[in-house]
C-alpha cells in the first residue's frame, strides 16, 4: 500500500474533501498529473476535468471547473472555482456553462480572448464526453 | 380618553404587529444559521486562498506583479463597493454601513479626489442616493437571489476587474458588516485593489522550492482576480449572516414592545370598564334613592 498525505478538496461555497489519501489525479492546464506523497512542491492551475481520489483502494471522482492545486510533499489542496461528486453533476448545469463559453467566444473583442474562450469551450465538452454516460 | 371599543381594536391591532414580529424573528433565526454555516463553509477556501497567495506572491518580484496588486500607482479615483442587505426591517444594520462609507465619501471629496459607488444591494442605494446620488455609477440587485453563491460575488468582481482594466478608478474599497456575534455586526472597510497580500502565514511551506506550471506571474494573474472574487463574496455572506442576526434582535426588541404595549393597554382596558360599570352603578342607585 502507498504512502498516504493529506488532500483537501475546497470550493469557495464548502470544503468537499478532507482526509489522508494514497494518490490525487489532477487535471492541470499543461497536462493530467498524478499526485502521491513526497511529491516535488508544485504550484499548478487546473482546467475542468475530473480529479480522482484513490484511498482505502476506492476511487472516487470529483468534477471541477478550473482552480489551483498546492502541491507540497506531505499534503495536496485543490482550490476548485466549483466543484462537485461526479454522481451529482447537474446535466442542465453543464450544458448552461457551455452555452455560457460559447457566448464568451461570441463576446470576445480580439483574438487573444477568443483563443482563451475557445480552449475553455473545448476543455468543458471533453468534459461533458468524458463524465457523462453514452 | 379613548373610548373602550377604541381601545379593544387598538389592543388587536398590537396582537396582530406582534405576531408578525414573532413570526420573523423566527424566520431570522432559522435563515441565520444557516447563514452562519454558508460563512463558516466558505472561511477554509478564503484561508488557503491566502496562504497560496502569500507562498506565490514572495516568488514573484515586485517588477513581475500585475496591476491588480501593484496598483496603478496613483490614488485620484476611488471606487468604493458598498455592500448591504436587501431588506430593511432590522435595526440599524444598514444605515451603519451606508453611515461608514458617507464618512469615506466625505473624507475623500475633501481631498479632492474623485469617488465613484459601487451600490450592492437595495437599502444601501436608497440611502446613499440622497446624498451622494451623482456619484453612484451602478447598482447590483441581488434581491432575487436566495442564497448567495460564489458565482453573484464573481459576477460583482468581474464589473470591478473590468472598470479597472479599462481605468475608471485607481482603488477600490470593499463596505460591509463584519459578523462578530448575533448582537453585534461591525461596518468594515476593505481595500481590495490594489491587493493587500496578506503575510505572516507565509511561514508555512513558503521555504520550499515551488514549481510552478505553467510560470508563476500567469498563475498569480489568474490568482489576484480570483481572491477579489473570494473577498467580495466573503463580505456578502458575512452581510448576509449580519443582516440576519441583527433582523433578529431588531424583531425580538419589537416583539417585547408589543407586549408591553398590550398590557399597559389592557391596563387602561380594564380600568375604563370598571370606571364605566361604576358609573353605571351610581346612576342606578342615585336614581333609586331619589324615588
Amino acid at each position: 500500500m502507498a504512502e498516504a498525505f493529506k488532500f483537501d478538496l475546497v470550493s469557495p461555497e464548502r470544503l468537499l474533501v478532507s482526509q489522508d489519501v494514497e494518490s490525487v489525479v489532477i487535471p492541470g492546464t499543461e497536462g493530467e498529473l498524478t499526485v502521491m506523497a513526497t511529491h516535488a512542491p508544485t504550484m499548478t492551475s487546473i482546467k475542468p476535468g475530473v480529479v480522482t481520489v484513490s484511498a482505502d483502494g476506492k476511487t472516487e471522482r470529483y468534477v471541477v471547473f478550473g482552480g489551483f492545486a498546492d502541491i507540497l510533499p506531505d499534503s495536496c489542496t485543490v482550490l476548485a472555482e466549483s466543484a462537485v461528486h461526479v454522481d451529482d453533476i447537474n446535466r442542465e448545469d453543464l450544458a448552461r456553462r457551455i452555452q455560457d463559453a460559447r457566448e464568451d467566444i461570441e463576446d470576445a473583442k480580439d483574438h487573444e480572448s477568443r483563443m482563451r474562450a475557445e480552449e475553455f469551450l473545448h476543455q468543458l465538452t471533453t468534459l461533458e464526453g468524458a463524465i457523462l454516460p453514452a | 380618553m379613548a373610548s373602550l371599543k377604541e381601545l379593544r381594536n387598538r389592543i388587536a391591532s398590537v396582537k396582530a404587529t406582534q405576531k408578525i414580529t414573532k413570526a420573523m424573528q423566527m424566520v431570522a433565526a432559522a435563515k441565520l444559521k444557516r447563514a452562519q454555516e454558508a460563512a463558516e463553509a466558505a472561511r477554509p477556501y478564503a484561508e488557503r486562498m491566502g496562504t497560496v497567495l502569500a507562498n506565490i506572491a514572495g516568488a514573484v518580484s515586485g517588477t513581475d506583479a500585475p496591476p491588480l496588486m501593484a496598483g496603478t500607482g496613483k490614488d485620484d479615483v476611488h471606487l468604493l463597493v458598498v455592500a448591504t442587505a436587501e431588506r430593511g426591517l432590522c435595526g440599524g444594520f444598514n444605515s451603519q454601513i451606508a453611515k461608514k462609507a458617507r464618512e469615506h465619501i466625505r473624507a475623500l471629496l475633501r481631498d479632492g479626489k474623485t469617488v465613484k459607488v459601487l451600490c450592492v444591494g437595495k437599502k444601501g442605494y436608497d440611502i446613499l442616493r440622497r446624498d451622494h446620488g451623482d456619484l453612484i455609477i451602478d447598482r447590483v440587485d441581488l434581491r432575487e437571489v436566495k442564497k448567495i453563491g460564489f458565482e453573484n460575488a464573481h459576477e460583482i468582481a468581474r464589473q470591478v476587474i473590468g472598470l479597472f482594466e479599462k481605468g475608471e478608478f485607481d482603488i477600490c474599497t470593499l463596505f460591509y458588516s463584519e459578523f462578530q456575534s448575533v448582537m453585534s455586526q461591525v461596518p468594515t472597510a476593505q481595500q481590495i485593489i490594489p491587493a493587500a497580500v496578506p503575510t505572516g502565514e507565509a511561514g508555512e511551506g513558503s521555504d520550499a522550492v515551488y514549481e510552478y506550471e505553467p510560470d508563476a506571474p500567469s498563475i498569480l494573474a489568474d490568482l489576484i482576480p480570483r481572491n477579489i472574487s473570494v473577498q467580495i463574496f466573503r463580505a456578502l455572506l458575512e452581510n448576509a449572516a449580519g443582516e440576519m442576526g441583527a433582523k433578529m434582535t431588531a424583531m425580538d426588541s419589537a416583539t417585547r414592545n408589543a407586549g408591553e404595549m398590550i398590557d399597559k393597554l389592557s391596563i387602561t382596558y380594564n380600568r375604563q370598564r370598571q370606571a364605566q360599570i361604576t358609573k353605571e352603578l351610581i346612576e342606578i342607585i342615585s336614581g333609586a334613592e331619589a324615588l
